[in-house]
């Protein structure tokens, strides 16, 4: 092609940097659209280059994850003990959220889950106990992440607790998350007062057999389609399930009636459900991870496959880094806290819940949300313009999840680190907010940008595996 | 302190609208905490956790809005109940100003506009590389206005460019008018017949200037940057900017500007211009001209091609443009009797690099003896001291001793119009010659700049001045020229003339 050719097209600039010249091309009535540059994140000369020069690898590889991941049919298909489901599960084994982390490195609220968690399992009949045992070396700790399941806040799972179990019906792989418990004091937020071990204790003896029993009536539930719809409805399914919690009743409220020979123990259940609107995020997210799993291990691959927080560290792992942790320090969400409590009392930023940026929702979709947006500083406006920048940084769009605002674009789906530090734009995530101290629960809700050194480290391991 | 309740009877909001209330009132002086929730069991617990549930409280229902104050006195918390009206209020109020998304990259800029063709960089010059060679990825055409780009990040610029069949125009490209459409540090000129390739931006400003006030126009002019016609990057875009507007059906004059290019690349150049239709007038700044229409210097080269294209010389303008005529001897005479005893130099305080190097051509060729330059090319001597003049002296003052941490001074005056006054006050200096450059891009009130201290240079030596620019410019040529006239400045048509002009009172005073 000639160069010449230019002089035959209407000229459409697009101006990355000074805007001076943007303004200049205005007044003549030049089609021009302005670039916010700003240089790319700290990372050696070297890792760039590598990167550079693989670009068509990373490419290749990013697209067959994208495949994968956008294929993904998550489905709710039954529940079980931990121990009998859960892959490595075993008696003295305990999941927390986040990237991997030791007993004396965990924040409040972990520790209080933990302790929680010993005192349900009857391994600990104090608090003092159950932190003596916690310490002892006789429990192993390890990521949810490492084992096909994810947890939101501290994302305790105990081997006798039930859980969700998901399968990936395109891909055959499964994925596993607890209950949710509902708000106020909370084991997830590290409460452990005896009120908190009764409502687990509840789940497991009246919630646990009858949605397991309703589900055996249902068949497996699509939760593919039905978070799409929430989408429609205004969720994003990380911060606001209210939609997606009153579709998943609707699938199961009659089955569990069907299904329960007791009916005071229906009715308990119909209500539990009813009255706690985040009841769908402990599917939301074995839903994303059921998801992205499927596309681990693709050498060669910037998309991230896991973004997740212990209330310590950031951590994240990419599809073409194997079983790698990149590992950063969290940071305290920039929260609207709950009456009598500041950013002074706020736990640095803890859970896996960020799954579901991961897979394209959350945050990436708080342009569906607007009932939520002034957790992004108040106007429609604010939350579009948060969506619309991760694209800048996603490698797809989805081809079922939709935001109806911005004419049924798919959301942003898959974070590519590549992007993310050559156009310096870190992921955006929603968040609630726990309280430094185990015990005290929820203090508030908000958002937060990423942190930025498990990036540029995912991008230096890439760039090393590349180079192999 | 005191803790305020009130109830307000079926007033909904979200809970997400009324912890920002919540966090506004804490905000305010003397208020130690508040909460403003609905009346739910849960948040009455929560208030109660709080310390902020009042009596008021206990018979609340769910759809009741509920606001607890905690606060130093009573006045304060009475405000406080009272802020929370106004706060709900313009939060109900608030309206979404819809503005448009600003992409943060190259591709998320083509997101809005997938069509766009040029990429426009300006960006800080280590980065100029990579953002170019994505643009180019893309499948734009590039105009890189960045300096400081590594030589071999151009030569691998330009050579992917030349096989994709795209422009990478500069880096240190300033200027360039594609479709009529002026890019950079660009004037307004008229479209016509006439292409440019210029390996200098203030060399294509002054000649599509030029051409645009001899009633012709431009149309393309194609920016190389400086280094295109250096051997190690062998005229890519200056070769494929010929090539193109020997293509191009609207040019029928092309004109070439550049300082002498590397031998590889005129050898190259020449052999292109064997194949090429059109007349091609080229001003080589510094070398003897070629050809029929080869020419010496800018304002040469923009006659000569108004007078191909439009078949015959532009009436009455040779003399203002090119001098030698008796006007041009008259103004001579003049300005040197006004001179007293011990006048004799010239001080040129340029703001255009190809501008210096004119001048330096200009008294060169009028023999001009004892001339100093900061960045001479062969016919002036180095300055020590690019602040100090020494004798008849050039001061580029865009070259890069004078622009680090500052803005070009085409933007910022202040450094030249210090200089001016210096100058001026030198007893041995005749008269100070000044380039004014037009255009977007550049300082928008260059005479308000530039008034008083040419109302006071005038006063003991001649100011001689060139603006190059065109009346549609956003200062407007006319304007400028007029203020500047006013201030007591001799304004010349073109910088050939304003050196000239300068340079023949310099010569005549230093014989005396």
């Amino acid at each position: 092609m000639p160069v010449g050719d230019l002089f035959k097209q209407e000229l459409k600039v697009v101006n990355i940097g000074l805007s001076s010249f943007k303004e200049s091309l205005d007044e003549v009535g030049a089609t021009a659209v302005q670039v916010d540059w700003r240089p790319p994140m700290d990372v050696s000369d070297e890792s760039r280059r590598i990167v550079a020069e693989h670009a068509e690898e990373i490419d290749a590889a990013n697209a067959t994850v994208m495949d994968i991941i956008l294929r993904g049919m998550p489905q709710l298909v039954s529940l079980a003990r931990a121990i009998d489901v859960i892959p490595g599960m075993k008696p003295n084994l305990i999941l927390h959220a986040g990237p991997p982390i030791t007993w004396e490195r965990m924040c409040g609220p972990m520790r209080g889950a933990i302790i929680g968690g010993l005192i349900y399992e009857g391994k600990a009949k104090t608090p003092d106990d159950a932190e003596i045992l916690a310490a002892s070396g006789e429990i192993e700790y390890a990521p949810c992440h490492e084992h096909s399941t994810v947890g939101p806040m501290a994302g305790i799972v105990m081997p006798s607790m039930p859980v969700f179990v998901l399968r990936n019906e395109e891909f055959g792989n499964q994925a596993y998350c607890t209950m949710n418990e509902g708000l106020g004091k909370v084991l997830r937020y590290g409460a452990f007062a005896s009120e908190v071990i009764e409502k687990l204790r509840w789940m497991d003896s009246v919630l646990y057999p009858v949605l397991e029993g309703a589900i055996v009536t249902t068949g497996p539930i699509d939760l593919k389609n039905l978070m799409a719809q929430a989408l429609h409805m205004g969720d994003e399914v990380h911060n606001r399930n209210r939609a997606a919690t009153s579709l998943l009743y609707r699938a199961m409220a009659p089955a569990i009636v069907r299904s329960c020979s007791d009916s005071k123990a229906a009715v308990e259940v119909l209500e539990f459900i009813n009255g706690n609107d985040h009841f769908f995020l402990n599917l939301s997210m074995p839903a994303c991870k059921v998801t992205l799993d499927a596309a681990r291990d693709v050498p060669g691959s910037s998309v991230v496959i896991a973004m997740t927080r212990n209330g310590t560290d950031f951590g994240i792992q990419l599809s073409g880094t194997g079983d790698e942790w990149f590992v950063g320090p969290a940071d305290v969400p920039d929260a609207l806290f709950f009456p009598g409590y500041t950013k002074e009392d706020a736990n640095p930023d803890i859970g896996d819940s960020s799954i579901t940026e991961t897979n394209g929702l959350g945050g990436f979709a708080i342009a569906a949300s607007p009932a939520i947006v002034q957790f992004v500083g108040g106007t429609t406006s604010d939350a579009i313009q948060y969506t619309l920048e991760m694209y800048e940084i996603a490698a797809a769009e989805n081809t079922v999840y939709q935001i109806p605002y911005l004419n049924f674009r798919g959301t942003p789906t898959g974070i590519d680190v590549v992007k993310v530090i050559t156009k310096n734009i870190l992921p955006f995530i929603d968040t609630g907010v726990a309280h430094r101290e185990p015990g005290v629960g929820q203090v508030g809700a908000g958002v937060l940008t990423a942190s930025a050194e498990p990036f540029t480290r995912a991008f230096e391991g890439l760039a090393a595996r590349l180079a192999r | 302190m005191v803790v305020v309740g009130r109830i307000k009877k079926g007033a909904y909001f979200d809970s997400v609208t009324l912890m920002n209330v919540a966090r506004e009132l804490s905000y305010m002086e003397g208020v130690a905490d508040a909460a403003v929730v609905m009346g739910t069991d849960e948040n009455r617990a929560i208030l109660s956790a709080a310390d902020l549930l009042t009596s008021e409280f206990e018979n609340s229902s769910d759809t009741d809005l509920l606001i607890g104050v905690r606060a130093e006195t009573d006045e304060i918390a009475e405000a406080a109940l009272i802020a929370v009206d106004e706060l709900l209020e313009n939060v109900r109020g608030t309206v979404d100003d819809g503005e448009a998304f600003t992409p943060r990259s190259l591709d998320g800029a083509l997101d809005v506009v997938p069509d766009a063709n040029l990429a426009l960089i300006s960006v800080a010059g280590r980065y100029a590389g990579d953002v170019a060679a994505r643009a180019l990825d893309r499948g734009l055409h590039v105009m890189l206005f960045s300096d400081n780009v590594p030589l071999e990040t151009e030569v691998e610029l330009k050579t992917r460019a030349h096989g994709l069949g795209l422009f990478v125009m500069g880096p240190d490209c300033g200027t360039a008018i594609i479709n009529g459409v002026p890019l950079g540090f660009a004037n307004a000129v008229n479209r016509g017949p006439i292409g440019i390739v210029a390996a200098s931006g203030t060399g294509l400003q002054e000649v599509s200037t030029l051409v645009s006030n001899l009633g012709s126009g431009i149309s393309q002019a194609v920016g190389t940057g400086g280094h295109d016609v250096v051997n190690a990057v062998g005229g890519v875009t200056f070769l494929d900017g010929l090539e193109a507007l020997a293509d191009d059906a609207e040019t029928e004059v092309i004109v070439l500007v550049s300082k002498p290019p590397d031998g590889e690349v005129l050898d190259r150049i020449r052999k292109k211009l064997a194949k090429i239709e059109q007349p091609v007038v080229s001003v080589f700044l510094g070398t003897e001209p070629e050809g029929p229409n080869g020419c010496r210097t800018l304002a040469e080269a923009a006659f000569r091609a108004v007078t191909v294209a439009v078949g015959r010389e532009p009436d009455g303008v040779r003399g203002l443009l090119l001098g030698g005529d008796d006007r041009e001897a008259e103004l001579v005479e003049r300005i040197v009797a006004e001179r007293s005893n011990g006048q004799r130099y010239v001080r040129a305080l340029m703001s255009g690099g190809t501008f210096a190097s004119e001048a330096e051509i200009v008294f060169a060729d009028l023999g001009l003896n004892d001339v100093h330059s900061n960045v001479p090319s062969g016919r002036a001597t180095k300055l020590d001291d690019p602040l100090r003049s020494v004798a008849n002296t050039i001061v580029d003052l865009g070259s890069d001793e004078f622009t680090v941490g500052r803005p070009h001074p085409m933007i910022d005056y202040s450094l030249r119009v210090k200089r001016i006054a210096g100058e001026a006050n030198d007893p041995d200096v005749a008269v100070i010659l000044l380039d004014v450059v037009l255009g977007y891009g550049s300082n928008l009130d260059p005479a308000s700049e530039l008034d008083q201290v040419i109302r006071d240079a005038v006063s003991k030596v001649a100011v001689v001045c060139s603006i190059t620019g065109t009346d549609r410019d956003p200062q407007n040529r006319r304007a400028v020229h007029e203020a500047l006239e006013g201030a007591g400045a001799i304004i010349a048509g073109s910088n050939l003339s304003a050196c000239r002009i300068a340079g023949l009172v310099a010569r005549k005073l230093g014989v005396k």
